[in-house]
């Protein structure tokens, strides 16, 4: 037994040689590592962990069924509330949510609750243990618009309830930012995305590919012409930001979408794949998000020197903290508190470094934290190859602008109801980051859950 | 899976092929793409639609062999499939929304240099079946390198051909013939659509500047979802970034920075260059000259 007031360390690539490679990072708990970090579980009567968890997963329930090695009942227990248990265990911001409220993380750290999650999903994909499904359909058709995090909960959780599901996604495969955004060192892609979405398929979900909603048939259309009768947008805010700065057009400056989605999608660090790289050999990956992150240690497994251009302090960093933890073992360095005022360019339309200004943190802005303002006279410029800007990410206006009565805000986002996912149009739903902008895989997951609840309640009432 | 219903070499290194794409074709207007991806390993490449007919559900794409993923395109054969086949893609040509009578008093013409007769193509169908006759100027390098020309002058008011060395129709460049038209052949137009090689639309659009005929150029940059979610396809136009597969691929061609639009093209050259060579040597070339990437 080791120390209670700590977590059961979980077993991990050596940075040296992951940094190489597009192996998972985390190998994660075996058994015997599960059954202990679970006994460090006090089983609390009004557990906060499960406020803190955006699906509220009946934490201490399935801990107390690792705790004595039934983990198929665990499983069982995780399935009631979230569809995809192996991709949150991995993803989920932990520290802000279900770990975040732990009790043990008051005087210790907290129970590993993530990582356990994981061990019990993992273990269903090892065991192959089926998902239960509906008993008999019903009879009502429902669309549902992308295959994202927020499109395969709702999805799954319709079928469960016996609704005949068509989810209709744009690219060629499914899985929307768990496919594209997340690197699969983070995130397998054979080994756990689709053999998850295998799992919603066993429910009786269908899927069509390469089918773009505003492009290749309206959300009218399928009302109209194909039978659906409710639909559900969960498209997310795939749109990428650039800065507006001189350069921006230059060869080698990427949108941290293309650069992962040629990574991710395309496997273009595989060589026996078609897409090609540009990958760089001094990379500024300017941002300072999960996606920052991401594109920074993708471009060092593609062998460059890599630097993070933030405008803000380490405090303010949004990416989750074991991220930035991985990153720096890996040898990311961090330029902090310093933005970017002009690309430079040769006569062939390359890259060849970029100006940069130092920050310091002023005022608390309206989000509450300090605004960054420039330290005058203080530019100076880094050589690189390649810049990858990661400044977040807008909803694509294809679709709202495509669907009649449907109301969108300032922001492009998608109106809805956040109680049940109900928009300005009748039987039409949203949830995700088409309604929120970008967010987290987990807040996706949620907005599908109350939008599948939202469109049962709605067809039941019809 | 997306079927190959037809598979033809129009000319050398130029193949037209028919698809079986029922959504595609149910919505697709003048102007707009498709993405294709060949295979598993595949990347996925924008090509223009050529025609398509909804009834039968079917695509009509035409593409030119530039690299190692269109070379192993153009041995595809009838009855084989596409693995995906996205669209229609992009925004409509304009005329396709604006007020019929009114565009009955426009004089339109079309320049296609190359491979850009299949874009055109649907564009002066779409206008002769309602009933407006547009010119059109189509140009290649030389005399066997002419594709669509017994389609075009089905549907087109007149239609000038052009090679490169004078092997067949006038001679010279389109440019050289647009310019004829309007100052030597009283010819008036009020709207000029050029597609074709980027080189080849930005001296059109110089020529017409200068002739001051507003002028639309189909862009084709490199792309990758082809959706709006990378911007691999930008470009400046005007004042304004704007993205190729969802703001266009038609822009004002006397707004378009055609310079670095070329320049931004050559983004892969290198890695082209590398896959076409371990396409031709097959499994004799496995690098290790310490330039090409190959296994040690």
């Amino acid at each position: 037994m080791g120390d209670v007031l700590k977590k059961v360390p979980v077993r991990e690539q050596d940075p040296k040689v992951r940094a190489a490679n597009f192996e998972e990072v985390c190998l994660g708990y075996n058994q015997e590592e599960a059954m202990e970090e679970a006994s460090r579980c006090i089983n609390c009567k009004n557990a906060k962990c499960i406020q803190g968890c955006p699906v509220s997963i009946n934490i201490p329930g399935f801990i107390k069924e690792v705790k004595e090695g039934n983990i198929e009942e665990a499983y069982k227990v995780i399935g009631q509330a979230s569809a995809l248990p192996a991709i949150c265990g991995r993803v989920c911001p932990q520290e802000s949510q279900c770990e975040g409220q732990c009790i043990r993380g008051i005087k210790g750290e907290p129970v590993s609750i993530g990582k356990l999650e994981r061990f019990v999903a993992d273990y269903a994909l090892e065991h192959d243990i089926k998902p239960i499904g509906a008993e008999k359909m019903n009879g009502h058709k429902v669309a549902v618009i992308g295959s994202g995090p927020a499109g395969l909960t709702c999805a799954g959780d319709l079928a469960k309830l016996g609704y005949e599901v068509t989810v209709f996604e744009a690219l060629h495969e499914l899985g929307g930012v768990l496919v594209y955004g997340i690197p699969e060192f983070r995130l397998p892609k054979q080994k756990v995305v689709s053999k998850e979405i295998e799992k919603v398929k066993e429910l009786g979900v269908k899927f069509e590919t390469n089918v773009v909603i505003g492009k290749s048939t309206t959300i009218d259309q399928l009302i109209e012409d194909e039978g659906f009768e409710a639909v559900f947008i969960g498209s997310g805010a795939g749109l990428p930001k650039f800065m507006g700065i001189p350069g921006e057009n230059a060869n080698g400056v990427f949108s941290a979408n293309e650069y992962l989605t040629r990574s991710n999608l395309m496997k273009a660090f595989d060589d026996s794949y078609d897409t090609p790289i540009s990958a760089g050999t001094k990379v500024a990956v300017v941002g300072g998000g999960n996606v920052a992150m991401d594109a920074a240690r993708t471009a060092l497994r593609l062998g460059a020197e890599v630097h993070i251009v933030y405008r803000r302090s380490e405090e303010e960093l949004p990416a989750r903290v074991e991220e930035v933890h991985h990153a720096k073992e890996e040898g990311i360095i961090f330029d902090l508190l310093t933005n970017p005022k002009e690309i430079h360019v040769d006569d062939k339309g390359n890259v060849t470094g970029v100006t940069v200004i130092k920050m310091e943190l002023g005022e608390p802005d309206a989000s509450g934290r300090r605004r960054p303002v420039e330290v005058p006279g203080s530019e100076y410029t880094i050589d690189v190859d390649t810049v990858i800007m990661s400044l977040g990410t807008s909803p694509n206006p294809l679709i709202s602008s495509t669907t009649e009565g449907l109301e969108i805000n300032k922001w492009k986002c998608i109106v809805a109801d956040e109680d049940n996912g109900k928009t300005s149009k009748e039987g039409v739903y949203a949830g995700g980051d088409a309604v929120t902008g970008a967010a987290t895989v987990i807040l996706a997951m949620g907005a599908g859950k109350a939008a599948a609840k939202g469109i049962d309640e709605y067809l039941r009432d019809k | 899976m997306y079927k190959i219903l037809k598979a033809e070499k129009l000319a050398d290194k130029i193949y037209l092929m028919d698809v079986e794409a029922p959504r595609v074709a149910k919505h697709c207007e003048p102007g707009q793409f498709v993405i294709v991806k060949m295979d598993d390993k595949g990347e996925r490449i924008p090509l223009t639609i050529c025609d398509y007919d909804r009834e039968a559900g079917t695509i009509t794409i035409v593409f030119q062999e530039v690299g190692a993923s269109t070379v192993k395109m153009s041995a595809l054969k009838a009855g084989d499939t596409f693995r995906d086949f996205v669209g229609p893609l992009g925004c409509a040509s304009e005329f396709v929304e604006e007020d019929l009578e009114s565009l009955k008093n426009k004089k339109m013409l079309f320049v296609a240099g190359g491979v850009g007769a299949a874009p055109v193509y649907p564009q002066v169908k779409w206008l002769h079946e309602h009933g407006i006759e547009a010119d059109v100027v189509l140009g290649a390098k030389t005399k066997d390198m002419v594709i669509l020309e017994k389609e075009l002058d089905a549907v087109a008011g007149n239609l000038y051909v052009t090679t490169d060395d004078g092997s067949y129709g006038r001679s010279g460049m389109v440019t050289a013939v647009v310019e004829d038209l309007v100052q030597n052949e009283g010819k008036k137009y009020d709207v000029c659509v050029a597609i074709g090689p980027m080189i080849m639309m930005k001296f059109v659009c110089l020529l017409t500047k200068k002739l001051e005929i507003p002028t639309i150029v189909s862009m084709n940059p490199i792309m990758v979802d082809g959706t709006g979610m990378c911007g691999a396809c930008r470009l400046q136009v005007g004042d304004e970034i704007k993205f190729a597969c969802v703001d266009g691929p038609e822009f004002d061609g006397h707004l378009v920075d055609f310079d670095q639009a070329m320049k931004r093209s050559q983004t892969y050259k290198t890695a082209e260059g590398r896959a076409m060579l371990k396409l031709q040597e097959g499994d004799t070339h496995h690098g290790g000259c310490g330039h090409c990437g190959g296994d040690n």
